[in-house]
C-alpha cells in the first residue's frame, strides 16, 4: 500500500490508511475538532491522490477500527459476500469510482457490487466524487422496502409526518398530524419524537396514532421515536407499533453511549416480527448522521464520513424500512455551515444507497450554525434529484420540540410537484379518496386540517 | 443596568408604540411615514377552510406552525417572513451571554470552563466540558462535599433560557429537595459550559446525583427552553445513556415551577434506585 505522493514537487507522506481517509475528506469542522483534518488544501488533494491508488484489498485488510475490538466492524465484515469481494479486491478506489459512474453499470450491478464492499471502501470512493458524481451515482440506485406501505418505488417520494409537541400533548400532536396529512405528508410513517420517554406516555401516543390510522383507514405506519428499550417495553405491554426506531452510530463505543448493541437490536427486531402490527418484512427505522461519534468522544480518530458509512454497514444487518440521515442536527462543531451540510447530505445519500439501503435525508440546520433556509432547500432539491426515498415533514419547517429546522409539509408537496413524483401507491389512493390530491397535485382543499372534522 | 433590563425596557417601549400606532390608525388615515407593524399573532391563513373554528382550536393547543395555508405548494408571504424573523432572533440569542449581575442576583457564584471565547466554546466541545484551574480551586475551597445532590446552572446555548426559567425553577427544585430531606451542596453557575462538566464537578464535591440546568439551543418557537441532565455517581466510564434528561422546560412546555417539583421527585427516585439514564428507566418501568 503506497502512502506517499509527490504533487507540484511537494512530497506528502501519510502514516496510515485511516489518516489518508481523514485527510481526503472534504472540509468539515468535526474532523478539525478531532484534529484529523487535512492541514492545507494541497494536503487534502494529496490524500485524494493516494486514496485513488489504494486497492480495495488494502482497505479490507486495514479496517479503521479492529474487528476484535469493535462490534460495528464485526457486523460489517461478517455480512460481506466473500465471492463478490474476491472479484473486485484488486480494483483501486479510483477505478471503483469510474466503474460506478459508467453507463453500463446500473442498479443490478451496483446492488451486487454492494454485497462485496466494506463501509470504508464506500466512504473512500465517495471522497473522490464531486457533487454531480454523487447525484448521478445515487440516481442509479433506489432500494425498496415494505412495512405496511412499499417505499422506494421509482417515481415515488414519501414523507414522515413529524408532529412533535413540547409536552407530548396528544391533542396538539393530532392537530399537526391532520395538518401534515392534508398536505400529503405521512406515507413513510407518522413518527413522533417524544419529550417524555416513559413507557406510559410512549404507549399513549402509540395508541393515539394507531387509532387515528384505523379510524381514517390510512395506509401507513406509526412510530414513537423513544429509546428502543422503552419501545420494547411498550410493545410487550400491548402498545401497537408498526415501525421500531433507534439512533445508530459507526462505532461500538458511540452505540454504547446510545444504550444500544447487537443483542438489543436483534431482540427488538424479532419482537417486532412476532408482536408488531405491521406486515413487514422491514420493521425497523434507523436515524444516523455525521458527527455523533466525535461529539460523544467515541470516534477513535476516524473521520465523520467514514464513521457514517460504517453506521450504514451496521444498520443494513436489520433490513430497515427507513434509514434517515440527519447530518446537520448537531451543530457547528461538526458541520459548520450550509456548504458542509449540503456536501454531507450528498455523501450520505450516496453511501447509504451503495449499502443497498432505503435511504431518506433530513437536510437540517440548527440555530447556532451558519446555515439558513436557503441552504436547506438547496440540499432538499439536490438530494431529491438524486433520488432519496423520503424526507421529514415538519409543520412550517420548525420543530417546536427538538428546536431545529427540517423540511416542511410545504417542502414535501413542492419536491413532489417539482420533480413529478407521486406519494407511495397505497397512500396516493387514500389521498385521492380524501380529496387531498388529484393526478399527483394537491387539490384546492389540501392544506386544510378541518377536513378531518373535530374528532 | 444590564442587557436584560435594556431588553425589558425596549420591549415595553415597543409595546407602547404599537398600542399608540394601533389607536392612531383607527383614529386617522395611515400616514406615509408610519412604520410597518409586523404581527406575530397566529391567524387562520387557510383559504376557504371547511371549518375555520376547528383550525383556530387546533392552533391554540400547539405552538407548531399549522393552519398557515399555502400559495401553490409554498408558504404564504407572511408565514415565510415570520419564519425568517424567528430564525434571525434565534441566531442572535446564541450570541448573547447571561449578565453577571443577573447571576449575582440569584446568589450563584460564577465559575468558568476552559472555553474563554464564544468561538472556542461553539467549536471545541472539550473546552466547555472542563473547568478552568481557578474554578477547580474555588470549588475545592468553597463547596461542601459528601452531599446527596449538587446543582449546576449552565448557560449552554441559550442565555434567555437561564434568565426566563432559573428564578422560578431553582427555588422550586431546592424546596422539593428539602421537602424530601435530600441534602444538597452549594449551587453554582458555570459560564460557557456543556453537560459533561457535571462529571468533573460531581467528582470534586463527591455527591450522589449531579443535576445540570442548562439552556438548550434556541428554537424558532422559543429561545427559552431549558433542559435538566441528571447522572448518578458519574465515572470516566459514564456514557450518554446513563444520563436522565428532562427537556423543554419553559412556559410553553413544562413550566419552571412545575418542573422544579418534578425534578426533585425524579432525583428522589434516582437516589433510591442508585442509577440514572436507561438503567433507571428500565428498573422504574
Amino acid at each position: 500500500m503506497k502512502l506517499s505522493c509527490v504533487i507540484r514537487n511537494q512530497h506528502f507522506q501519510f502514516s496510515s490508511l485511516k489518516e489518508v481517509l481523514a485527510k481526503a475528506s472534504e472540509e468539515k469542522s468535526g474532523d478539525k475538532l478531532a484534529g484529523i483534518a487535512a492541514e492545507s488544501a494541497l494536503e487534502r488533494a494529496a490524500a485524494k491522490v493516494v486514496l485513488s491508488e489504494i486497492q480495495l484489498k488494502d482497505i479490507y485488510e486495514n479496517p479503521v477500527i479492529p474487528y476484535e475490538t469493535d462490534e460495528v466492524t464485526r457486523i460489517i465484515y461478517d455480512d460481506i459476500n466473500q465471492q463478490i469481494y474476491r472479484e473486485i479486491c484488486g480494483m483501486t478506489v479510483g477505478e471503483l469510482r469510474e466503474m460506478i459512474l459508467r453507463h453500463e453499470t446500473g442498479q443490478p450491478q451496483l446492488a451486487r457490487l454492494s454485497r462485496g464492499l466494506t463501509s470504508e471502501m464506500i466512504s473512500a470512493v465517495a471522497k473522490l466524487m464531486s457533487s454531480i458524481d454523487l447525484v448521478i451515482a445515487s440516481q442509479k440506485m433506489k432500494f425498496q422496502a415494505h412495512c405496511n406501505t412499499t417505499i422506494g418505488e421509482p417515481g415515488r417520494l414519501a414523507f414522515r409526518c413529524q408532529p412533535n409537541h413540547p409536552i407530548d400533548d396528544p391533542e396538539g400532536i393530532l392537530a399537526s398530524i391532520k395538518e401534515g396529512l392534508s398536505y400529503g405528508s405521512g406515507d413513510a410513517v407518522i413518527g413522533i419524537n417524544p419529550n417524555n420517554d416513559s413507557v406510559e406516555s410512549v404507549s399513549r401516543l402509540l395508541h393515539m396514532t394507531h387509532d387515528f390510522m384505523q379510524k381514517w383507514q390510512i395506509p401507513t405506519q406509526n412510530c414513537v421515536l423513544a429509546h428502543i428499550t422503552t419501545q420494547m417495553q411498550a410493545l410487550r405491554k400491548g402498545a401497537p407499533i408498526a415501525l421500531m426506531f433507534q439512533s445508530l452510530a459507526g462505532t461500538q463505543k458511540a452505540n454504547e453511549a446510545f444504550g444500544v448493541n447487537k443483542e438489543i437490536l436483534d431482540e427488538a427486531y424479532h419482537l417486532m416480527l412476532t408482536e408488531g402490527t405491521s406486515t413487514g418484512p422491514n420493521v425497523m427505522y434507523f436515524e444516523t448522521g455525521q458527527g455523533s461519534e466525535v461529539s460523544l468522544n467515541s470516534d477513535h480518530g476516524v473521520d465523520m464520513q467514514t464513521l457514517e458509512a460504517r453506521t450504514y454497514g451496521y444498520a443494513r444487518h436489520w433490513k430497515p424500512f427507513m434509514v434517515n440521515n440527519v447530518s446537520g442536527f448537531i451543530g457547528p462543531e461538526t458541520l459548520y455551515d450550509g456548504r458542509q451540510v449540503i456536501r454531507a447530505d450528498l455523501e450520505d445519500l450516496f453511501m447509504g444507497k451503495l449499502h443497498g439501503l432505503p435511504m431518506g435525508i433530513a437536510p437540517t440546520y440548527t440555530n447556532h450554525m451558519r446555515a439558513d433556509q436557503n441552504d436547506q432547500e438547496i440540499a432538499g432539491m439536490l438530494t431529491a434529484l438524486a433520488g432519496a426515498n423520503f424526507y421529514m415533514g415538519v409543520p412550517g419547517g420548525d420543530d417546536v420540540m427538538l428546536s431545529y429546522q427540517d423540511t416542511s409539509y410545504h417542502d414535501d408537496a413542492s419536491l413532489r410537484e417539482m420533480l413529478g413524483l407521486r406519494p407511495l401507491r397505497e397512500f396516493e389512493q387514500w389521498l385521492e379518496k380524501m380529496g387531498i390530491m388529484e393526478n399527483g397535485r394537491l387539490t384546492p382543499d389540501a392544506g386544510d386540517l378541518s377536513i378531518f372534522g373535530e374528532g | 443596568m444590564d442587557l436584560h433590563d435594556i431588553d425589558h425596557i425596549a420591549s415595553r417601549v415597543l409595546e407602547k408604540l404599537e398600542e399608540r400606532l394601533r389607536n392612531r390608525s383607527a383614529a386617522q388615515e395611515k400616514r406615509e411615514d408610519d412604520p410597518i407593524i409586523f404581527s406575530m399573532e397566529k391567524k387562520v391563513m387557510v383559504d376557504h377552510p371547511k371549518n375555520a373554528r376547528v383550525i383556530e382550536a387546533a392552533q391554540a393547543i400547539t405552538p407548531a406552525r399549522i393552519g398557515i395555508g399555502r400559495a401553490g405548494t409554498r408558504m404564504k408571504t407572511h408565514s415565510l417572513l415570520r419564519f425568517r424573523i424567528d430564525h434571525a432572533a434565534a441566531q442572535d440569542a446564541v450570541l448573547r451571554g447571561v449578565s453577571d449581575e443577573f447571576i449575582h442576583r440569584l446568589g450563584l457564584p460564577i465559575l468558568h470552563t476552559q472555553a474563554d471565547t464564544l468561538e472556542k466554546y461553539l467549536m471545541d466541545l472539550d473546552a466547555g466540558r472542563k473547568l478552568d484551574d481557578a474554578s477547580v480551586e474555588w470549588i475545592r475551597n468553597n463547596c461542601p462535599t459528601g452531599k446527596q445532590v449538587q446543582i449546576i446552572v449552565s448557560d449552554g446555548l441559550s442565555s434567555s433560557a437561564v434568565e426566563a426559567n432559573i428564578p422560578d425553577l431553582l427555588p422550586a427544585l431546592i424546596q422539593g429537595l428539602e421537602m424530601n430531606h435530600i441534602t444538597y451542596g452549594k449551587p453554582v453557575f458555570i459560564k460557557r459550559s456543556r453537560v459533561w462538566v457535571q462529571d468533573q464537578v460531581a467528582q470534586l464535591v463527591d455527591c450522589d446525583v449531579v443535576i445540570s440546568l442548562i439552556g438548550e439551543r434556541p428554537g424558532l418557537a422559543t429561545a427559552e427552553s431549558l433542559s435538566a441532565y441528571m447522572v448518578y455517581r458519574p465515572t470516566p466510564q459514564t456514557v450518554e445513556a446513563d444520563r436522565t434528561v428532562v427537556s423543554n422546560i419553559h412556559r410553553g412546555g413544562t413550566p419552571p415551577i412545575e418542573a422544579g417539583a418534578y425534578l426533585a421527585e425524579l432525583i428522589k427516585d434516582i437516589l433510591a434506585f442508585k442509577a440514572s439514564g436507561v438503567k433507571f428507566a428500565a428498573s422504574r418501568g
